[in-house]
């Protein structure tokens, strides 16, 4: 256990993949900071379970594809441990009668795809490039306010404009256009081919409660596609040596180089507050931990409903927090595998590719409507990774690790999850044989993660991955609620980061990297408290 | 509940001697129950109460029931005051905000016991108040429909309720209150009400409601008893310094435009926010706005002549500065009294301004320039109004 008798100018809640990138960057301005992690390892939502005996698999997050390049060189990743062990890795659709489409960066191969439709990509990439070029300049600031604007506020958002201006009279039209819409029309009004239609489809509804026909679906393909600007790897989903948990491993490692104090298995009770200020953090074995500032990187919801409680909020935030939408709709599917899996038609090399089971649109909104009346789909979509083909330690010699995010798994299934998990379980496998006619034979083990197990697993309410939705109602200046969005609370000294704040989940480190510059722009001289409270 | 689903417009529990008495059947809207504006005449009504005794029939009121162990603190946080230092058995006149340290409504509360407290108020609020009551313990009903209440004020109102056999009523102090057997039921009274006057508040069951009237008025009898509506009683409140809900500030939840909503401290009744207490809806912006001063003050303002400044634009030198929300000939005062909300800038007592009135006589409109000053509280407080034991008139 750490010596928590020394004392600390700010106490990051949670030890994931923010909360140590904002510890790294308070350090590294001559911070004293403790990280208070409740999980037993570090990394949050970068973990690596082994969930079968000598078969590991990243138990949340499964691709890198947006982590911001600046957080990999502030923190010296590489030194600590961090490696990929795939990049640029390609995408494969797979197609019911084995005749699948491959996406390589902006290049399509297979499934018969016409050379129209080949132009039509290169120009919609292109086109879609140039917008999340606009865009990804306002992810690494704090979004602008919608009041009380200051100088730099006003500044960025005329930059905003002015590069959304910039991009001309057909994209800006383009982009004011397809901003709020949804991606089955600006799908059907690019494409022929339906497998080329529906993996774009998939990247714009993963994570999310929404179906191709929900609106400002597009701007969920942007979102995912701001990698392709700054993420490490780009363009395209990377593997991490080792699994997700590796980068989480190399970070603790980094901020403890920076002298920065990590205590796992510190379950956080409340954030000690006077009035309206916060004065420290109270675990829940009765140890109280003293700090001017504390951060919390767990979500919106976890941190003002359980950690501050609503008695301790005015009215006006209680109610947007209640009001913020994070029910998880993907679940995780780990199965250990006897061999390398065959799938219908798929030549054997482009089997480690991101292969995707949803082979058009109809069928992904198929798959997302009984979500909406609390029920999981018949017929689901899969992001499917098999990781130990580019990295071998993660199972033993000659087996194989399969790991898919799954949707659509609503958190509140109608029944509850105990009884539904099964029957979803032994529906994924149908599903999946469909493709991988072997899988029965060749399945080791099988584990399912609900949102209900993610939430349990890796405390993020509702089990949602992004800590609440993305979409334009709940992103920039509205992430996660307005009067919260640029880190800091209602309540002084306490600061709200993590995937619930701008600019929100994936892997990106950027609202870390962003609120550690928040809290350091304060003018205010920060007290150290000498003393440190046992209870 | 309010029992909107058996008919647009309600009666009150006493409807059927207002109708009676309302001679001049001049009725108004009030949320939702038809009242009158007028028995008689306003100015007979106006002396009933400083002379003799006026009732008034406030059931439309809104009424929540607020219990639970953690009803002290649900309220806290939902009012500015603190409520901590009302004691059982008593009264507070209080008012709440919304986040950006606006006036949402303001209303009485009754600690009933422990953990036991009525909210009296002119907003329907449940909403809010259930939002509010995240996290605590605490149960909210609306009873307004299932509390029946009567105003009985006036010099020799304490005098009539002791004729109806409320024994040991004159003792009560102000913004106490105490229970009374009647008819084989209990009643609640509380010496609080809206007219500045020595007066008290009956609260009952409905289905007491024609039996008391009855009883008070026989009782009354000897002492100038008189049905008023709500016409004197506003010229009442004025006289009084009261403010009107919808009519001297805007409740937050229902401006619409904004910058239309005020604040305790532009109200005036800054002495209603307590900031030594746990956090309070509004309290952040409260901070704020006691740091870096607020937009309007509200005045009471002694208008010159007798024409009543109602809806005015108040002006300095040849600027507009404000506006008269309220306005009467105040007759015992004998003052021509206006509320205005006006530039902070010129809010100060001795203030001097002008008010352009515009009357009607006989399809011509004319205009006065009436000069105003700033003056410093109300301009009637008899000594009636707190004496204990209560004089009898």
């Amino acid at each position: 256990m750490t010596d928590l008798k020394s004392a600390y100018d700010v106490v990051v809640i949670g030890g994931g993949h923010n909360g140590l990138a904002c510890a790294a960057s308070l350090a590294k301005a001559g911070k004293k900071v403790i990280v208070l992690e409740a999980l037993h390892s570090p990394g949050g939502a970068c973990a690596t379970t082994e969930f079968f005996e000598q078969f590991s698999v990243s138990s949340c997050a499964q691709w890198l594809y947006q982590l911001d390049e600046s957080v990999i060189s502030q923190m010296s990743l590489k030194q600590n441990g961090f490696e990929l062990s795939a990049r640029n890795i390609p995408t494969t659709i797979l197609s019911e009668t084995g005749n699948h489409l491959t996406i390589f960066g902006d290049r399509l191969a297979g499934a018969g795809i016409s050379e129209k439709d080949k132009m039509a990509f290169k120009s919609f990439n292109k086109q879609m490039m140039k917008f999340c070029d606009v865009l990804s300049k306002a992810f690494k600031r704090r979004p602008p306010s919608l009041i009380e604007r200051s100088f730099g506020d006003v500044l960025a958002l005329l930059g905003l404009g002015m590069k959304i201006k910039m991009l001309g009279k057909s994209d800006m039209r383009d982009l004011m256009r397809l901003g709020l819409i949804n991606i089955y029309d600006v799908m059907e009004e690019n494409f022929d081919n339906d497998l080329l239609k529906a993996a774009i489809s998939v990247d714009s509804v993963l994570g999310s409660h929404m179906g191709p026909r929900s609106p400002n679906t597009v701007f969920g393909y942007l979102y995912r596609h701001m990698g392709d600007i700054f993420g490490y790897g780009r363009p395209g989903v990377s593997l991490v040596r080792g699994g997700m948990g590796q980068l989480g491993q190399s970070m603790a490692k980094a901020v403890k180089a920076l002298g920065v104090d990590i205590e796992l298995n510190a379950v956080v009770d409340r954030i000690s507050i006077d009035v309206d200020k916060v004065t420290g953090v109270i675990l829940r074995d009765g140890r109280e931990l003293k700090a001017g500032i504390v951060v919390s990187s767990s979500d919106p919801k976890t941190t003002f409903e359980k950690f501050v409680g609503p008695v301790n909020l005015e009215t006006d935030t209680v109610r947007r927090v209640k009001n913020v939408r994070m029910k998880g709709d993907a679940a995780k599917l780990h199965i250990a595998l006897d061999g390398l899996p065959k799938f219908r038609g798929l030549a054997e090399s482009r089997t480690g590719d991101r292969l995707l089971i949803a082979p058009n649109m109809e069928y992904i909104e198929r798959a997302f409507n009984p979500s909406k009346y609390g029920q999981f789909s018949k017929s689901p979509i899969m992001d499917i990774s098999i990781p130990s083909i580019h990295d071998s330690g993660l199972a033993p010699d000659g087996k194989h690790v399969l790991s898919a995010i799954v949707q659509y798994a609503p958190y509140d299934l109608e029944g509850g999850w105990e009884a539904g998990k099964q029957p979803f379980q032994d529906l994924l496998i149908d599903c999946l044989s469909q493709y991988y006619p072997d899988i029965k034979q060749q399945t080791l083990s099988v584990e399912l993660l609900t949102p209900l197990d993610i939430e349990q697993r890796h405390l993020m309410h509702g089990g949602h991955w992004h800590h609440g939705e993305i979409s334009l109602d709940q992103v920039l200046m509205m992430r996660p609620f307005p009067g919260v969005s640029q880190y800091r609370t209602p309540i002084d000294g306490l600061y709200l980061s993590g995937a619930g704040t701008h600019p929100g989940g994936g892997v990106m480190g950027l609202a870390g990297l962003n609120t550690a510059k928040e809290i350091l722009s304060q003018k205010k001289k920060l007290k150290r408290p000498n003393f440190y409270d046992s209870t | 509940m309010i029992p909107h689903n058996e008919s647009m417009i309600l009666h009150t529990p006493f409807h059927s001697r207002c109708e009676a008495a309302c001679e001049v059947n001049l009725w108004e809207d009030w949320k939702g129950y038809t009242t009158p504006q007028v028995f008689t005449e306003i100015d007979m009504e106006y002396f009933a109460v400083r002379n003799s005794t006026g009732v008034f029939d406030l059931s439309p009121m809104t009424k929540y029931r607020i219990s639970g162990s953690d009803s002290g603190a649900f309220i806290n946080k939902l009012i500015t005051r603190d409520i901590r230092k009302l004691a059982v058995g008593r009264v507070s006149y209080v008012l709440w905000c919304d986040g950006e340290g606006k006036v949402m409504d303001d209303g009485t509360i009754f600690r009933l016991s422990e953990n036991d407290y009525r909210l009296c108020c002119y907003t329907r609020a449940l909403d809010w108040l259930m939002w509010t009551a995240e996290g605590f313990d605490v149960t909210i009903c609306e009873e307004t429909a299932e509390v029946a209440a009567l105003a009985v004020q006036g010099p020799t109102s304490c005098a009539v309720l002791k004729a109806m056999g409320f024994s040991g009523i004159e003792l009560l102090k102000p913004f106490g209150m105490a229970y009374f057997n009647f008819s084989g039921s209990q009643l609640m009274v509380s010496r609080t009400g809206f007219t500045g006057d020595l007066g008290y508040e009956v609260w009952m069951e409905p289905n007491l409601g024609e039996i008391f009237w009855d009883a008070l008025f026989d009782a009354g009898k000897l002492y100038g008893i008189r049905a008023i509506g709500s016409s004197a009683l506003d010229m009442l409140r004025i006289e009084a310094g009261f403010l009107q809900a919808g009519v001297d500030f805007v409740p937050a939840d229902e401006a619409i435009r904004s910058g239309r909503s005020r604040s305790p401290f532009e109200l005036g009744l800054g002495w209603l926010v307590s900031f030594d207490k746990p956090v309070f809806n509004g309290r952040k912006a409260l901070l704020k706005e006691r740091a870096q001063g607020s937009r309007y003050a509200f005045v009471y303002l002694d208008v010159e002549g007798n024409k009543p400044a109602e809806h005015a634009f108040v002006y300095h030198a040849d600027i507009e500065v404000g506006t008269i929300t309220s306005a009467a000939w105040c007759p015992t005062a004998k003052t021509n009294i206006a509320f205005a909300q006006v530039d902070a800038r010129y809010g100060s007592k001795g203030q001097s301004l002008i008010a352009e009135i515009y009357y009607e006589r006989e399809l011509k409109w004319t205009r006065v320039m009436a000069s105003c000053k700033v003056i410093d509280g109300p301009v009637f407080a008899p000594a009636r109004r707190r004496q204990t034991p209560a004089p009898n008139f």
